[in-house]
């Protein structure tokens, strides 16, 4: 059932791309001659925002089909990433790529005249997204590596294991970039830009490399999908069906590796992490399925991305990576916050309408209890300071109690609120948690030997929950329903519907304006 | 590869340091020292409470907590840095503690989420509020080239011949400098450096016995009284200020380098807290003089190369460690096959 999931999940993601190959390839080449830098600084907001919006600059064409693409390849893995407790490993990969990228840049100076002549110029030096993208993946590789050696070899602990290689693989990067830096053609090379991601540098070279490094990723995706489903959240089983998950294990690292340098120019080093995290985290508090979670993350990945390069056209001077992390982070908060299950406020309010919920019902069941040590009925009044007595409570609590039965019709205020009458729903439903009480603590002692005195507490917290079918399969099972164990009446057919009359020798004032 | 990589001339490299550029190159040292010496002690306990990447969250979200201190003060004075990197480090140990604890999300996305968020809301406000006379610079956030301290404090402290001496700082020259992007050391931030390094120092010697029980054992620390959760925020505040005056000279990335590299060599070489603090100690000696050298060497930044140098003890402590070593690893190795190739004796004595 999941695969016809899935491959909706990718059919959308290849629509999408084979929509961007359209885009970018059938495009005439002499739209792509501007660049964002062109774009008067005076211009005012709402053109920036046409410019943006109508997509009639290529750069802007660029920058957004890197977001996309980005938010595609990022949002996939980040999935994989966060449901195997992998995150920091991502950003010690994204942070260990930083001298790759850097001897990408120096790579590209060389210029190989035979096999052991090489002739390194530094004028040459030029931003070669395939030689960075090779450089930065064998360097991002070899940082996850030695994480899992230097934790084979010695008794470091994971986090010390992959700070260390974060941080001195970055140190080498920062000593790299630093000389380049001192170069000549150094400063021109927008070398810089790396760090903090500027999706106007997006150029075609990047984005046919971008597209053909997303492409690949959906396809392993799409065909290891139940390995990689198995190996991350059953290695057991995954063992056990003999799937080879050290191998699966390096083969994500790669695509990881892959996915965090095509998003390398968007983004930036310091934060490519956040976009591989981020959307995903989210998507996993929205839902339980893998291939939903990969949908949603995917969609979060390419709204921020796109959120962020829209963000950092209208600010040029604002790096990208920090918009497209923003816009993620706010994906995030709205999930923390209101998610429809795991939601911090929707749990919050759920369960403060359940605890009113259980408040009512004990109100309800206080004026039944009271009406039936009066051996009265149930058209009588209750007075609130009886009411307070049996709940054990002040009167000031039950009078709010009371209001709240007024407001949702389950009882009648009479007496400037000093007394409640029952409506015909409200002494329905007081029978009804009145009958589960009973019914409940019938079964405790009938059917599960429970001393009759120890079967309240836990009847006055079930009375809440029974569902129907549970009354149902109780009734079935014992076989006298009318006494409790403690000889009470338990509320049956008839009196919960019993013809609910107002009578003449009723309470003065009953079913008129109170 | 001659243009990129200079020839190593022993004069340059190893002599002019402590000779001709000796004002400056003592004060990289010495900064680089007492910033490698403060971390790495505090270090050691977030190595042992498994929160090393902890430290990497907060040395990246200080920054939001620097910037609006900065935007609100209008300066880069010692005391508004100081409370707004305390505030910013509270806040995120906090939202970690927040997101891992009221979701299903696990503590490492947790971490990956907060600090991502807090970082680049601190690029942001920093880019916006960039004018010519602010001196805070995104890039320079990872470089450690904040120059927190302007100039004219290393021209009085180095009298009229500064610039001459100035362009001979390693990995920079003077164009860079004058624009004010400059591993910047004066002598106040050196003993702003000095002065939290001490406090630091004294408060793990008076707190000794309380950092160590909550380290190692939360059951006993409460048993005897202990509050955990007070002595995990204090030392997350302690952190925050480390991490934000050693921010200036190295940066948001170096220094999580800082953090951890030192713990994890000593922890390689010995088990008992005491015998590691001094090997912490030694490794930031070694590692800020020959990332001095280095630095002259390849004309690179000196905070990087004072963590490459970091990075390479580290790796000779893996191979030659008497007890976890990659070489006793491979001996021992050796004469298991050795002793599996010969015939066992029948009886075992």
């Amino acid at each position: 059932m999941f695969w016809q999931q899935t491959s909706f999940v990718t059919r959308h993601s290849w629509i999408e791309t084979a929509c961007l190959l359209l885009l970018c390839f059938f495009v005439p080449e002499h739209i792509w001659a501007a660049k964002i830098g062109d774009v008067g600084a005076d211009s005012s907001l709402g053109e920036q925002m046409l410019r943006f919006l109508s997509f009639r600059d290529p750069s802007v064409r660029y920058a957004v089909a890197g977001a996309i693409l980005l938010g595609i390849s990022c949002g996939l893995l980040g999935c994989f990433i966060v449901v195997r407790k992998m995150a920091l490993v991502g950003d010690t990969l994204s942070h260990a790529v930083l001298p790759g990228v850097a001897i990408g840049f120096l790579v590209s100076g060389i210029d190989a005249t035979g096999l052991f002549e090489w002739n390194f110029d530094v004028n040459a030096i030029e931003k070669n997204p395939t030689l960075i993208f090779i450089g930065a993946v064998i360097a991002g590789f070899l940082g996850t590596f030695f994480v899992s050696y230097l934790r084979k070899t010695t008794k470091i602990k994971e986090d010390t294991a992959l700070g260390m290689t974060l941080a001195s693989f970055f140190a080498v990067g920062i000593c790299l970039l630093t000389m380049i830096q001192e170069l000549p053609t150094g400063n021109k090379s927008g070398i810089d830009k790396f760090m903090f991601g500027q999706a106007a540098a997006i150029g075609e070279d990047d984005i046919k490399l971008m597209m053909v490094v997303t492409a690949l990723i959906v396809i392993i995706v799409y065909a290891l999908y139940k390995e990689l489903l198995v190996t991350s959240f059953d290695s057991g089983f995954a063992n056990s069906i003999a799937l080879p998950s050290q191998w699966i294990h390096h083969l994500l690292m790669l695509l990881v590796a892959f996915s965090v340098v095509i998003a390398l120019q968007a983004v930036g080093v310091m934060l490519v992490s956040a976009m591989l995290i981020t959307p995903a985290a989210s998507a996993y508090l929205l839902t339980d399925r893998m291939h939903r979670m990969l949908f949603y993350a995917v969609g979060f990945g390419v709204a921020s991305g796109v959120l962020g390069a829209f963000a950092s056209f209208l600010k040029p001077n604002i790096p990208t990576g920090p918009c497209m992390v923003l816009g993620a982070s706010t994906v995030f908060t709205i999930a923390f916050f209101v998610g429809p299950r795991h939601g911090v406020l929707t749990r919050w309010l759920r369960h403060r309408s359940r605890s009113e919920n259980v408040r009512r019902e004990n109100t309800l069941k206080a004026m039944y209890q009271v009406l039936e040590n009066r051996n009265a009925q149930p058209e009588e009044s209750v007075s609130i300071t009886e009411l307070a007595e049996r709940r054990g409570e002040t009167i000031d609590e039950i009078s709010i109690q009371t209001k709240a039965l007024d407001r949702h019709g389950l009882a009648t205020l009479h007496e400037e609120g000093n007394a409640v009458l029952f409506t015909p729903n409200g002494w329905q439903l007081a029978c009804k948690i009145v009958r589960n009480h009973r019914l409940w603590e019938l079964y405790l002692t009938n059917a599960a030997n429970i001393a009759p005195d120890h079967v309240h507490d836990d009847a006055e917290e079930i009375e809440h929950i029974l569902g129907d079918e549970v009354v149902r399969e109780l009734e079935r099972m014992l076989e006298d329903t009318t006494r409790d164990p403690h000889g009470k009446n338990i509320p049956g057919f008839e009196e919960i519907h019993k013809p609910f009359t107002p009578t003449a020798t009723g309470p003065s004032g009953y079913g008129g304006n109170s | 590869m001659n243009e990129f990589i200079p020839a190593f001339e022993w004069t340059r490299v190893m002599v002019e340091p402590w000779t001709v550029n000796l004002p400056i190159t003592l004060w990289i040292v010495v900064m680089g020292f007492l910033i490698t010496a403060a971390c790495g002690l505090i270090g050691n306990y977030l190595i042992l409470r498994r929160m090393a990447l902890v430290g990497d969250a907060i040395s990246h979200s200080i920054l939001p907590g620097l910037a609006i201190a900065f935007l609100f003060s209008q300066s880069l004075q010692t005391i508004p840095m100081f409370l707004g990197a305390l505030a910013a480090g509270i806040v995120t140990t906090i939202l970690i503690e927040l997101i891992h604890k009221k979701t299903r999300v696990k503590q490492d996305a947790a971490i990956g989420i907060t600090f991502s968020t807090l970082f680049a809301i601190g690029v942001i406000i920093i880019s916006l509020g960039q004018t010519d006379s602010i001196h805070l610079d995104a890039e320079c956030v990872l470089y450690g080239e904040i120059a927190f301290v302007s100039l004219d404090l290393i021209q009085v402290s180095l009298g009229e011949n500064s610039l001459s001496i100035v362009q001979k700082i390693p990995g920079l020259n003077s164009d860079i400098f004058l624009t004010g992007s400059t591993l910047t050391i004066a002598p106040p931030s050196v003993i702003r450096m000095a002065i939290v390094t001490v406090v630091t120092i004294l408060l793990i010697v008076v707190f000794y016995k309380e950092l160590l029980v909550t380290s190692f054992d939360s059951g006993l620390s409460s048993s005897l009284g202990i509050n955990s959760t007070l002595t995990h925020y204090a030392l997350m505040g302690v952190l925050s200020v480390i991490i934000v005056s050693a921010f200036e000279a190295v940066g948001a990335i170096l220094v999580i380098a800082m953090l951890i590299l030192p713990g994890a060599t000593a922890s390689l070489l010995a088990h008992r807290l005491p015998k590691i603090f001094v090997l912490t100690v030694i490794h930031a000696f070694f590692s800020s003089i020959g990332g001095i050298h280095l630095a002259t060497w390849l004309n690179c930044s000196p905070a990087g190369a004072m963590v490459v140098m970091g990075a390479i003890l580290f790796l000779a402590a893996w191979t030659f460690s008497p007890r976890q070593g990659l070489l006793k690893r491979w001996f021992e190795q050796k004469l298991e096959d050795i002793e599996h190739n010969e015939p066992r004796p029948l009886i075992n004595c």
